[in-house]
């Protein structure tokens, strides 16, 4: 299922829906994982009355871990050579996030992708560039 | 400076891929693994992060018989300005991540986590008053000496929460 150089074009994209109504569980989940423990992300009492947020709100890294699957499942299982982002809004609780791959070049058999995320205003929470190794 | 050891273990890959809602089989059923091009289990793209697990001294995670900055009784078990990162009024924020991948862990590798700072930089923000940039590089290397992956990660720390408009 990697992808084929001679098959790839400049502009292509690929696009998937992360999550759909974002749980609060889900936040819990990626601390368990992680062992990123912050209360920012699980603890509503302490984020909204000490913090000053509306609501608990996940980990970057929640957002750039549901983004690597849309990659994967585009570029295959163990390809990706590359992954970077920028984290440029917070997601929240009930956020539904969509993310798209952008084909910007294909070269000594590498592809090189922009990466963005957005939410339900179509507001980008994550922007990025990713590379992977792809067939010829 | 003496690396963390990071020992990358299948549950640990498997709770870790539910956690980002990824549920790609081959982060957890070996026969089908065996069937793929990789040809075993490996870890998710941003596995590498929940080294922090294995950090004794990682700052985000409560410890016994130490304050914890969560809500118990009260919203917050530490006095102002005690608790370590991400506490009241603005606190630091993830702002950039960054990975090289040499190859992708797997199941029984052992890898040995080393952090070194990076630049340091500062900027005015519109939402959250002045920002002060820091970034850190990990290297993560296998059993073998071999480098892994590259991290670098940038933590931002704001004046002031991020207003929401």
């Amino acid at each position: 299922m990697a992808l084929k150089a001679s098959q790839l074009k400049v502009g292509d994209t690929y696009t998937e829906c992360l999550v759909e109504d974002l749980k609060r569980t889900q936040l819990v989940m990626y601390a368990g994982t992680s062992g990123d423990y912050n209360p920012l992300h699980t603890d509503e009492i302490f984020t909204t009355k000490v913090a000053g947020y509306p609501s608990v709100f996940a980990h970057g890294m929640l957002t750039m871990g549901m983004t690597g699957r849309m990659l994967t499942n585009y570029v295959g299982d163990g390809r990706l050579t590359k992954y970077g982002v920028r984290f440029t809004s917070q997601v929240w609780p009930g956020d539904t996030l969509h993310s798209t791959a952008t084909v910007e070049s294909v070269e000594d058999g590498i592809v090189n992708l922009k990466v963005e995320t957005r939410n339900q205003n179509d507001a980008v929470v994550l922007s990025g560039y990713a590379a992977a190794r792809v067939d010829s | 400076m003496a690396g963390d050891r990071f020992p990358v273990e299948a549950t640990h890959i498997m709770m870790f891929a539910r956690s980002v809602a990824d549920d790609n089989q081959i982060y957890y059923d070996e026969d089908y693994a065996k069937t793929t091009e990789v040809g075993h289990i490996i870890a998710p793209p941003t596995f590498v992060q929940s080294s922090a697990q294995f950090n004794p001294n990682y700052f985000l995670r409560p410890k016994v018989g130490q304050p914890w900055f969560g809500s118990g009784k009260e919203p917050t078990g530490v006095k102002r300005d005690a608790g370590g990162g991400g506490g009241g009024g603005g606190g630091g924020l993830h702002a950039e991540q960054h990975y090289e991948y040499h190859r992708h862990p797997k199941p029984g590798d052992v890898l040995t986590v080393t952090v070194r700072p990076g630049k340091t930089w500062e900027k005015e923000g519109k939402r959250s008053g002045k920002l002060v940039f820091s970034e850190t590089i990990t290297e993560y290397r296998d059993q073998n000496g071999e480098l892994v992956v590259t991290a670098r990660g940038v933590g931002v720390r704001t004046e002031r929460p991020v207003d929401q408009k």
